[in-house]
């Protein structure tokens, strides 16, 4: 084993925080979406996908989840989604319910149509650049103005 | 005595799954990732394993939001192909090697890793993708499989330095098993790409191909790349690519790569996969 020093939990965590346009899902979100991500996960069962389509806010209600949480699945706001902790790995589950693609309710994340994004993945994808970091964005700001 | 013959690292995205499932393999779109792993399909039915140790997320199939194993091993006898929302993948039922993998998990946890085991459990796109690409639509997969699962969802997931180190005390396991066995380690995911938010669609050829590069060379500097690195350069998902380390850290400490390939993009990512054999 190496002799690297410890990683501080609270450094770990603020630079999660500091990327631009994501949000990682770390054990504060995981907390908090947990019933977001367990009623996701119950559509890998057809019956339950069944039952949720015949009556979404019904199926919904039988969940431990917020007024503001069951909304944002309604209209299928994901970013909200991921804001209220929920992971988009649960998500797909919804996706999947939706008959959308993967990619196609990705794109509906960013600020871009599904053609718009689809091309862009065809161009080689979004570029790290000016994406790596909010306060290194912030820094480059302040210089310019 | 077994031994690891061979590691391969590669891509999972479950689009692959979807175009070899549907026949499309050839098509405009996925025929340029295939045919990179042309060489590997051949190359795999003449290297023959008898198992192969693959090391793969769970997607919220096998697991849901209450149990988070860090790494979890498969010792069960089979394994069925996960319903991910659309109906399980038409493939074979996945072989376990129960004997190894119960060897492989007391010699771990002997060896300071605290092994979550898993007797059932259903398999998904993580785990029957890297079977597609390397075998094809056989009626029966051509080895037995020792699923190791490393959560890369929940945060904190493993560093480096640990699936690194999990994979140089997995070789030790299976140097220490008596059967003489052919394994393979293949370590999958990535390589970059970013599922969420308005950043979505994040690639990074640049920083993927430095990583096959550092893969390929007798240094252990991949060990050391923090999370943050993986989730800057290349984006949220990319945090797979620290699965390949385990690969990477059961092969010691030279390396042969007998192929590389590299194509952008399949779907929200950049698909990659690497073939490396240990070296004297």
């Amino acid at each position: 084993m190496s002799d690297k020093p410890k990683q501080d939990i609270h450094e770990y965590l603020a630079e999660l925080d500091d990327i631009p346009g994501t949000r990682i899902y770390t054990a504060a979100r995981a907390r908090k979406g947990y019933w977001i991500n367990q009623f996701a996960m119950s559509l890998m069962k057809p019956e339950n996908r069944d039952r949720f389509k015949a009556d979404q806010r019904a199926y919904l209600d039988e969940w431990n989840i917020s007024e503001e949480a069951k909304q944002a699945l309604l209209v299928r706001d994901y970013n909200k989604l991921l804001d209220l902790g929920g992971n988009v790995y649960f998500l797909s589950k919804l996706f999947s319910a939706d008959g959308l693609p993967f990619a196609e309710a990705v794109s509906t994340m960013t600020d871009m149509t599904w053609p718009e994004y689809r091309q862009m993945m065809m161009d080689g994808g979004r570029s790290a650049e000016g994406n790596r970091s909010i306060r290194a964005n912030l820094a480059a700001l302040k210089d310019t103005n | 005595m077994a031994r690891i013959t061979a590691g391969v690292g590669s891509s999972h995205v479950p689009l692959l799954g979807v175009a070899v499932d549907q026949g499309k393999t050839r098509d405009d779109y996925f025929g340029p990732i295939f045919a990179g792993y042309d060489w590997t399909r051949q190359w795999e039915t003449e290297a023959k394993p008898d198992v192969v140790i693959l090391v793969y997320n769970d997607h919220a199939s096998a697991f849901d939001a209450n149990i988070i194993p860090t790494f979890a091993i498969g010792c069960g006898e089979r394994y069925k192909s996960a319903d991910e929302g659309w109906g399980p993948r038409p493939v074979p039922d996945v072989e376990g090697h129960a004997d190894m993998a119960w060897h492989i998990a007391q010699s771990l946890i002997l060896d300071d890793f605290d092994m979550t085991i898993i007797n059932e459990m259903d398999v998904d796109h993580g785990l029957t993708v890297p079977l597609s690409m390397m075998f094809g639509q056989p009626e029966k997969w051509p080895v037995k499989v020792v699923p190791v699962a490393v959560n890369v969802v929940t945060y904190p997931v493993p560093s480096g330095n640990r699936c690194w180190a999990l994979g140089e005390a997995i070789a030790r396991a299976v140097e220490s098993f008596p059967e003489d066995l052919n394994v393979q380690i293949w370590g999958t995911g990535g390589m970059s790409h970013q599922l969420q938010g308005p950043r979505a669609g994040l690639l990074n050829r640049e920083w993927d191909n430095k990583f096959l590069d550092l893969l390929s060379s007798d240094t252990d500097a991949a060990r050391y790349i923090p999370h943050i690195e993986y989730l800057r350069e290349t984006g949220s998902e990319g945090i797979e690519m620290v699965m390949w380390l385990i690969m990477r850290g059961a092969l010691g400490e030279k390396v042969k790569t007998l192929h590389r390939h590299y194509h952008i993009p399949c779907s929200n990512t950049a698909i990659g996969h690497i073939v490396l054999e240990p070296a004297i």
